[in-house]
């Protein structure tokens, strides 16, 4: 199966703060990949810098054959222009803890916000396909109404329909149930399983180690900037072989 | 817990088993009867005295209130202030703009330019710029006098002057819509101007609008200083009349009367666009 996202030895840090030291890792198409780890291990900073919201330091990281962020030329990286960026992105899914729905936009504006302004849909084109899109994340009734008017959950599934309004050949989804009442997570983590029956390349940081189990392809274990272990769910969960994932699978389940 | 010692508690007012039969008598508030009646008898006073006054010559202020003049002037006053707020306004959404841009140079000329404009009394700047011939004498084989009459002068004046202070409100206004907004738009590829356009800006306006609308009804007053270089304004009109006039007074009141119209007018308007951009902030259920 061919790879959908490499990460070569990325380095990030904050003014003396490292946050992540020296990453690798392959994503190939079509599978489910969850991070986990402890708060501060450079989850978030690692999901971001694959849509290039955050740029590293060194290192690389491509996306479907694409170098994010960079053009290539002999052993030297030269940044692109910002244009070429947000091209990028657009072929990206970033699906945020708080949602970030814009809250003076319907929903409805909000899913096709995207496709007419970035990648200059027709109007009526969009809106049909996010009406589409609504109604496969349960809220074909709530086009027309504000975000603030929705629960947190279908504001949540709002958010992965915006982001699939642009058809994204990978998700990233950042601890997408955490900012949920506990009744109210059972409905996003379907609308998630639901794309991985798809067969949709996703990065899914969470918490929800039920969940991973259930959808994960492989299991990544975060701590302190590193990988420090990473395979199948049955592996990495049930036998891990690192003291550090143990110490912290104790904890959260 | 024994009895003796809920005995040593002082008793409760029990509540009787019937809680639905007892009406409830809301608590009297002399105090605030009398400060009432004592404000209203000093405002009837303050009113009788204005209207009874013969100096302020009500007859006079109604002959003079629709008059020619004084309309020519009302209009130029409204037109100036929708030029300058709107001038202003565009060059103060440019100034915040480059303060909050990453550009060093930018941001200092912007800062700079804050500074320097709101450190000038708008008089003193008005005078420099009807004055400016004397430092320029040409512009582009021009006479400067003849390419900035006073209504010019007037225009660009307070248009700088007050994107000094528009550049602070929008400021303001973009610094309080979420970080996350703008990330958001970031990740699905949303352009720099767009994103300002749509996401930011709009939602900055909720807390652009009431100072805006502040800013507004001061501009309004504020075009009353061109009067000082002869701009034909509403004040100025009133001046005119009462200088052949001697009517003082009601000339005044006749400005007076039409800054409160059209204020009041403008304060219903800024109720209207403020619930304009309360839209999708009133929460759920
Ligand atoms: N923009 C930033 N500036 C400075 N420090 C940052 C920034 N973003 C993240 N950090 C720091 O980097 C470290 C890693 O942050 P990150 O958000 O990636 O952790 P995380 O694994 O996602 O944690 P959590 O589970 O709490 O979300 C933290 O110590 C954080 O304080
Ligand atoms: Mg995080």
């Amino acid at each position: 199966m061919s790879v959908m996202v490499d990460i070569r030895s990325v380095h990030k840090s904050f003014g003396s703060l490292d946050v992540l030291k020296g990453i690798d890792l392959e994503v190939r198409t079509g599978e489910v990949t969850v991070v986990l780890g402890p708060s501060g291990s450079g989850k978030s900073t690692l999901l971001r810098t694959i849509n290039h919201l955050e740029k590293v330091d060194h290192g690389a990281i491509s996306v479907d054959g694409a170098l994010i962020g960079y053009r290539r030329s002999g052993d030297k990286l030269y940044e692109l222009p910002e244009r070429e960026v947000l091209k990028q992105r657009t072929r990206i899914g970033f699906v945020f803890q708080n949602f970030h729905l814009f809250p003076h936009l319907t929903v409805l504006e909000n899913v096709i916000e995207a496709p007419v302004a970035a990648l200059k849909r027709p109007r009526n084109e969009a809106v049909d396909s996010a009406r589409r899109l609504l109604e496969r994340v349960g809220l074909a009734d709530k086009a027309d109404t504000y975000p603030r008017q929705l629960s947190g959950g279908q504001q949540q599934r709002v958010a992965i329909a915006r982001a699939l309004a642009l058809e994204p050949k990978l998700l990233l989804f950042d601890e997408p149930t955490s900012a949920l009442d506990p009744e109210l997570v059972g409905e996003v983590l379907d609308v998630i399983r639901d794309l991985a029956g798809q067969g949709t390349t996703m990065i899914v940081v969470t918490h929800e180690i039920a969940f991973a189990r259930e959808i994960a392809d492989t299991v990544v274990f975060m701590a302190d900037g590193r990988i420090v272990e990473q395979g199948p769910p049955g592996e990495v969960l049930d036998a891990p072989r690192e003291d550090r994932t143990r110490a912290f699978l104790s904890k959260v389940l | 817990m024994s009895s003796d010692t809920l005995a040593k508690v002082p008793a409760a007012p029990r509540v009787p088993e019937r809680a639905d039969a007892l009406t409830i008598v809301p608590q009297r508030r002399p105090g605030q009867w009398t400060a009432a009646v004592v404000v209203l008898v000093l405002l009837g006073l303050a009113v009788n005295s204005v209207l009874r006054n013969q100096a302020f010559q009500w007859n006079v202020v109604a002959d003079y209130f629709t008059s020619d003049s004084v309309l020519r002037g009302l209009w130029l006053t409204l037109w100036l202030t929708a030029v300058v707020m709107v001038l202003g306004f565009a060059l103060g959404t440019l100034l915040a703009a480059f303060r909050l841009s990453a550009n060093p140079v930018l941001k200092a000329v912007s800062w700079g330019y804050v500074w320097l404009f709101r450190s000038i009394p708008v008089l003193v700047q008005l005078l420099l710029w009807f004055n400016i011939g004397a430092l320029y004498p040409q512009i582009l084989g021009v006479k400067t006098v003849n390419l900035l009459s006073p209504v010019a002068v007037a225009v660009v004046g307070l248009t700088l002057h007050e994107a000094a202070y528009a550049a602070e409100v929008v400021r303001g206004g973009m610094l309080s819509v979420d970080r996350g907004q703008i990330e958001a738009a970031q990740a699905l590829g949303l352009s720099r101007l767009r994103r300002l356009r749509r996401i930011v800006l709009p939602q900055a306006m909720r807390s652009i609008v009431p100072p805006a609308g502040n800013m507004l009804i001061g501009t309004l007053k504020g075009t009353s200083i061109v009067s000082v270089i002869a701009v034909n304004d509403l004040l100025f009109s009133a001046q005119l009349i009462y200088h052949r006039t001697y009517q003082v007074i009601p000339l005044l009141m006749v400005a007076t009367l039409w800054y409160t119209v059209v204020t009041s007018v403008l304060g219903v308007g800024q109720y209207y666009v403020e619930k304009h951009y309360a839209r999708g902030t009133e929460s759920a259920r």
